[in-house]
Parts: structure tokens; sequence; C-alpha cells
């Protein structure tokens, strides 16, 4: 491929069979491990939903029957698959009798192994079959309608209510918004179970549940058959129900989802292992139900410096697409993240910025990236703000950034009001069309400083790439070489949560979807 | 554009600056110019333009301009209005409280930590409750700091420790008591609700029921934090934007001095 940037590709392929061992060899340690998490989606993949009279949710209590049994190793599948010979029921009619007490799923005498996968099978592949639906939904409707072309607008929603969050998005919606993200409760992430049930509080954003996201993709839909566009809706599949809220989320037609381990582990001081294992299913099912997985890299430089730290962003994006690669999301789903965080008073900011989107743009080619605004240093003044904002769009245009967060002039102040977002809308939309093809007609400097930039940046992802490959994820994670932030492997929350299989586990939708049609 | 924004119109009022009398400014004295940006649930028609301008009359805006309007959403309508204040207030009678005490330097911090205290000074610091922004107290306390100020893991006679986000308030105390800390820095970024009020409340009360509330400085931070608000709630400080490592810890060990906690 032509670079504008002069890109040194032999150092990319290096940096890039780095971030294939190391994925291969975490990999190893996934392979031979599964979670409670892991097993509750099972149990809503087999159909089983709803919540006792406490609100815990179904899937928790049977999950936590087969635990208490020590029978996880094996799979909840296992024993749901075992109950429903015996029985003759439905999962969920199991279920509801486990939650009653009336049956102890780990004491029922085990049957014949092939029957009971036979028997799971079947009902897995009802789920499979709805969520390949859900697909081809997706893809008529985009076909009715036609795609954009050039970035998607992406804003988000977060009053805590969705029936509030309905009227917001429908709203952006029709000033030109492309995707909604409705952005979680602050603290669910580190919740070990998914609330149930249309939701009406929530601090810093909205809970996800899948009622929440069925009402908020039934509105988009109406309002899309309105405008004659796809309004695609964005969620989040990260914290301790990481693969549970991607099943979810694949049931009730999801479109994006932010989903990375690292980001967890990071930032919300999750286990390492556990989330690792997590994030494996999680994008299986999200690569199995065409759902771009967003990536987290953007955050690193919310709390490092965006110019020192740059190449971790890199480092963390090629190791970010072969996790993704492994679990079987195609190029074309991958929203790899970063973001435009270069503090405004550095001289030659926006080249340094213009030159790192142009070389992930480069090395990427055909992810969806996903580009975050400036939050770090937004400040109040919403005059500067929005130049800050403009700048930051015009990155976008100049490079093909795909799904674009849009900045707010009221980041740092509230949530956005609904005028926030029209504003940001209409400043992008100016710019996108102003400077439509300027990126085509333009050519940069040899020898250059973005030229400089990149390769430094470049250089330095590979380096640290090697030393990852040598030392292993974990360790690297345990020396606080992202984001400058240590987390110990037996740490953060969640461990507990970790089982090792047994020789005869099995889940039946790993190989329905990853080896199964699409 | 309506014409009124060029109004030849002679200005009757005094043009002398009086502090007892204080009115915004827009480009000459007590004009009371301001501006305001608001939507309405309404359809951007006329009828909204009227009402915007009620509003801005209501909100004491005398000749409000509507300078920009239009439609959000069929039901929602937004609104730039212009207008002169006919409010005042008397600045000479304000008296607001600021954190009051020198701002030392690094190098300044270590003399005045080896010279009144004699030891290491044990800062720990996190955002609680269910709070997951970290920018704040990473600005404060990380080696690197923020804007060019470094954080305390920099300075030289401090222990600093930061606990990161969503650190809930019982774990807060556990850890302070634990590293024996002699100042607690408590950042809160999510205000939706007040949210923050209750959590700040509630370390408070936690760190009485420990019988360690006088033991420690206790400061909190965030954009919507104030002093006062501070003070109010029982903390010994308070800080808001554009507040750094400095400043927090010039006050905090100067208090410990004078609340002799050393």
């Amino acid at each position: 491929m032509e670079s504008k940037l002069n890109l040194n590709w032999d150092l990319v392929e290096k940096a890039r069979q780095s971030a294939k061992n190391i994925a291969k060899d975490t990999q190893e340690f996934i392979d031979i491990h599964t979670t409670v998490t892991v097993e509750r989606t099972v149990c809503r993949l087999l159909g089983i939903d709803g919540v006792d009279e406490a609100f815990v949710p179904i899937p928790n209590i049977v999950v936590d029957n087969i635990k208490n049994g020590n029978g996880l190793g094996l799979g909840a599948s296992m024993f749901i698959g075992n109950a429903m010979v015996e029985t003759g029921l439905l999962p969920q009619e199991i279920a509801m009798s486990v939650s009653k007490g009336e049956i102890d799923l780990t004491k029922i005498p085990m049957h014949d192994e092939f029957e009971i996968k036979m028997a799971v099978e079947k009902v897995a592949k009802v789920m499979t079959s709805r969520i390949k639906e859900n697909r081809g939904i997706r893809e008529s409707y985009l076909e009715k309608f036609g795609d954009k072309s050039g970035p998607y607008l992406y804003v988000i929603v977060a009053t805590g209510n969705i029936y509030e969050d309905i009227v917001q998005a429908v709203a952006a919606a029709k000033q030109g918004a492309d995707v909604i993200a409705v952005i979680r409760s602050t603290g669910q992430s580190l919740l070990d179970y998914v609330p149930y049930g249309a939701t009406t509080e929530g601090f810093g954003g909205t809970l996800a549940t899948q009622e929440n996201f069925r009402l908020m993709r039934e509105a988009l839909d109406a309002v899309g058959e309105e405008l004659e566009r796809y309004i695609r809706l964005c969620n989040y599949c990260s914290g301790l129900c990481m693969p549970e809220i991607a099943a979810m989320g694949a049931i009730e037609r999801l479109d994006i989802m932010l989903n990375d381990a690292l980001y967890g582990i990071l930032f919300r001081d999750i286990n390492m292992q556990r989330t690792i294992v997590d994030q494996y299913f999680s994008r299986i099912i999200n690569g199995y139900a065409g759902v771009i997985i967003n990536t987290g890299e953007d955050n690193y430089l919310t709390t490092s410096d965006a110019v020192e730290e740059a190449h971790t962003v890199l480092a963390s994006q090629f190791i970010n697409e072969q996790f993704a690669l492994i679990a079987g999301i195609p190029e074309e789903q991958m929203g790899l993240g970063h973001a435009f965080e270069i503090s405004p008073d550095v001289e030659n900011s926006f080249l340094y910025e213009l030159a790192q989107a142009q070389m992930a743009r480069e090395i990427f080619p055909r992810a969806p990236l996903k580009y975050m605004p400036p939050t770090k240093f937004m400040t109040g003044d919403i005059f500067k703000g929005q130049v800050q904002d403009a700048l930051f769009n015009m990155v976008t245009i100049m490079t093909g950034q795909k799904i674009h967060l849009l900045g707010m002039i009221t980041e740092a102040i509230h949530t956005p009001f609904m005028s926030d977002r029209a504003l940001a809308i209409d400043n992008a939309q100016y710019i996108f069309r102003a400077m439509k093809d300027l990126g085509s007609e333009i050519s940069f400097k040899n020898g250059g400083i973005m030229e400089t930039r990149v390769d430094e940046v470049l250089s330095k992802a590979a380096d640290l790439i090697g030393e990852i490959e040598k030392e292993g994820l974990f360790s690297t994670i345990e020396q606080g070489k992202f984001a400058g932030i240590k987390r110990p492997l037996n740490g953060g929350r969640g461990l507990d949560g970790v089982i090792e299989k047994e020789k005869a586990y099995f889940n039946p939708f790993v190989d329905l979807m990853l080896k199964g049609e699409k | 554009m309506s014409a009124g924004q060029y109004s030849l119109e002679i200005k009757e009022f005094s043009k002398n600056l009086d502090l007892t009398k204080l009115r915004p400014y827009g480009d000459t004295m007590n004009d009371g110019k301001v501006q305001v940006s608001f939507t309405l649930p309404v359809e951007d028609n006329e009828k909204g333009v009227e009402a915007a301008l009620k509003l801005a009359k209501s909100m004491g805006l005398k000749d409000p301009n509507c300078a920009h309007h239009r439609s959000l959403d069929k039901e929602f309508s937004f609104y730039v209005v212009y207008g002169s204040l006919v409010h005042f207030v008397n600045y000479e009678d304000i008296h607001v409280q600021v954190v009051g005490v020198e701002i030392m330097d690094m190098k300044q911090v270590g003399e005045y930590i080896k010279e009144n205290i004699k030891r290491e000074v044990v800062i720990i610091g996190a955002s609680t409750g269910s709070d997951a922004h970290t920018v704040g107290i990473d600005a404060v306390m990380n080696m690197k700091g923020f804007a060019g100020h470094y954080g305390l893991e920099r300075y030289p006679m401090i222990e600093a420790y930061n606990l990161g986000s969503q650190v809930e308030n019982e774990e807060f105390v556990k850890k302070a008591i634990e590293l024996k800390a002699d100042v607690l820095l408590v950042s809160q970024t999510v205000t939706q609700k007040d949210i923050h009020i209750r959590n700040l409340t509630n370390l408070v009360e936690l760190l009485e029921a420990e019988g360690i509330r006088d033991k420690v400085v206790l400061i909190c931070g965030g954009p919507r934090i104030t002093h006062e608000l501070a003070k109010e709630l029982g903390y010994d400080a308070g800080f808001g934007p554009g507040k750094f490592a400095g400043d927090v810890v010039s006050f905090a060990i100067t208090e410990m001095v004078n609340r002799a906690i050393v």
C-alpha cells in the first residue's frame, strides 16, 4: 500500500507478528478456563432469562447452583443438558425449578454425554438462528436505505432514564446522528450480574438491561424508517458481565459494542485473568452477530500524556486486532480506538494528531476506526471547545476515520443537553462537507514533521510489543506499561469467578458461532 | 439578524463604574448585556420565539433580542437570546471563603515538612463511591501531574498513594487507617442528582464513627467543588478547577502544623 507518511512497512509487519504471538500465548490460558459470566451467558443463549422475587437474575441462580455443586468446570451446558434429558423440560423451565429450589443440577444422575450434547445443541441452534436473523435484518435495512460512506456521527445519551434517552436519541437521529450510544450508569461494570427490565434511575448513564436495549432498538428502527437511514445502536459490553451483555446485544440487534479487556483491567481494576477469558467469548458472540467492537485505547491518553504515550495506543491496537481475529471478528468489525487528546498548548499539536490518525488509517486499512474527541483539555470554555472539536472534525474527514464520536462543547460540565448535540452535529456536518476531499488532495512533506512523528511512534510501539512478546501480556500489565497503571495478576475484581475447565467441558456456542455460517 | 442590534438610540444610563451596583458589561459600562441560550420543548415558530422572549424578560432581561432560533426536533426548539440585565449586585458586600494559605513550590514543601513536621507526610487519594473518573485525582497525585504541575508522587517528604477510582468510602477509611494517612484527598466528578454530596457526607460520617476525623486533613476536589461547599460538608478544604498539586499540598501541610497533627 502507498503510504502518505512513508511508513516503514517491515516494522509494521514485525509488530503485527509479535502481536500475533502475544495473542496466541494468552489464548493458551484462555482456552483452559471459563468464568461465571461466560456460563451465565451460555444460560442466556439457551433461553434462560428473568429474575426471582428478590430481583436476582435467573442465570445467576443457575450458575451459582452449579458452582456450589463444584460442577462449573464442566460448563453450564453439561448440567442443563443433563436436566433436559432427565426431565424433558426446556432450559427456562429447568432454571425456574432451580430458582425455586426444586432441582439441584449437579445432583441429577449424569446421562450419556452424547445425548446431553444433542439436547443442548438443538436449543442452542434456536438462538444462533435468531442472532443470524438479526444480522439479516440489519443487512436488509442497510440494503434498503444504503449505508453512509463517510464517517458515522456518534453521539451519546446519558439521562439515566431509558424513556428520556429515547426522546434524546430520536431528536439526535433527526439532527443527523448515525450512531446512538447509551452510556451506562457509572459503576455497572463492577456488578457481577445484569440488572433486569426497563430502568429509569441511573448515575451518569442508564443501566444496560436487555429490555432497555429492546426499547431503544425499537425507537431507533422507527425513526430510521421515517428518515430512511439505519440508525446504529451502541452499548458497552465491558466489565464483569462482558459476554452476557454481548449476548443481550446480539439478541436485541445492537450494532456496536465497546469490548476491551485491557480497558477493564486498567481503568476498572477488574482481574485480568477473569476479563481476558470473558473477552474471548464476548468477541465470538459479537463477531457472529455482525457487531462492530470498539476498543478502548483512547482512554490511555486520558491519564497518560498523548504525545509521550501515543505508541501504547498503537501497540494495544495491534494486540486487540489479533485477539479479535482469534475470536472470529473480521477487520470490518474492528473499531480500534484512538483519540484527539494532545494538549492545545503544544505547538503543532494538530500536525501530530493528523499524523497519528493517518498512521492508524494506513496500518488498519479496513477497520472502522473509532476516533474519540478531546475531553481531557476541554475546560468549560464552550467557545474554545467548539474550536477544539472543529479541529478534531477536520482530522477525521482528512484521514477517513469511521466511527466519529462527536465532541461536546459542554464536555467537563454536564452530560450533553439536546442542544449540545445539535451544535456538535452541525459543526461536524459543515466541516465534513467543506473539507470532504481535502485528504485525497494533499500529500505530506517527505521527511517532514508528520513523517518523523509517526516514525517515532511506530518504532516505539514495535519495541513495546517486542517486550510484551518476551514477557507475556499479563506480566507487562503487572509492570504498568499501559497508561502507567499497575495491576496484579491476582488482584482486582472477579478473580473468584474464574474456573479451570475439566476435560469434558463443553460450550456449544463456541463451535456454532466460530465455525457456523454467518 | 435584526436591525435592533445596531441601535443608535442614546443610552440613558450612567457610564460610571459603581461597584455597589455592578452589572454585566457588553461594550459600554453598565449596559448590562448578557447572552443566554436554551431549548424549549415546543415547535420552532413565531410562538416559540415569543415564548423565549417572554422567558428572557422574566429573567430580568430588558429589550431581549432573539438572535437565533432553530428546530431540534418536531417538538423542541433552540434559542440564543441577548438582552440587558436589569439586576445588579453590590460587589462591596460580597465575601467569599477561599483557601487562604501561601502556595509553596516543590522544594519549599519538602523544606517546610522537614522543618515543621520532621517526618514523611502520608497522603492518600481516590475517586470514591461509584465515581469512575480519575482525571482529577491523577492530575494531583500522579508523578507526571497536569499542565506542567508535577503530582504529589514526585514531591520530597511525601508518601503518596493513589487508590484510583470507584473506591468505596469504607475501603477508603480502612486504607487511611492501615497506611496511617495524614491527609485524605477525595475526588468527585460525577455530580448528577447530587450524588457527590451524599457520598462526601457519608465519608465524613464514617471518619467520625472511626474517631479519626480530627486526626487527618480532609480535602475534596472536583469540577463542581468549591471551598465553601467543602467547608459546609465538614471538609477542611475544597479545590475546584485550575488547582494543582501545589495548591493542595500547601494547604494540607500548613493545616497539619496549625492543628498540630504532626
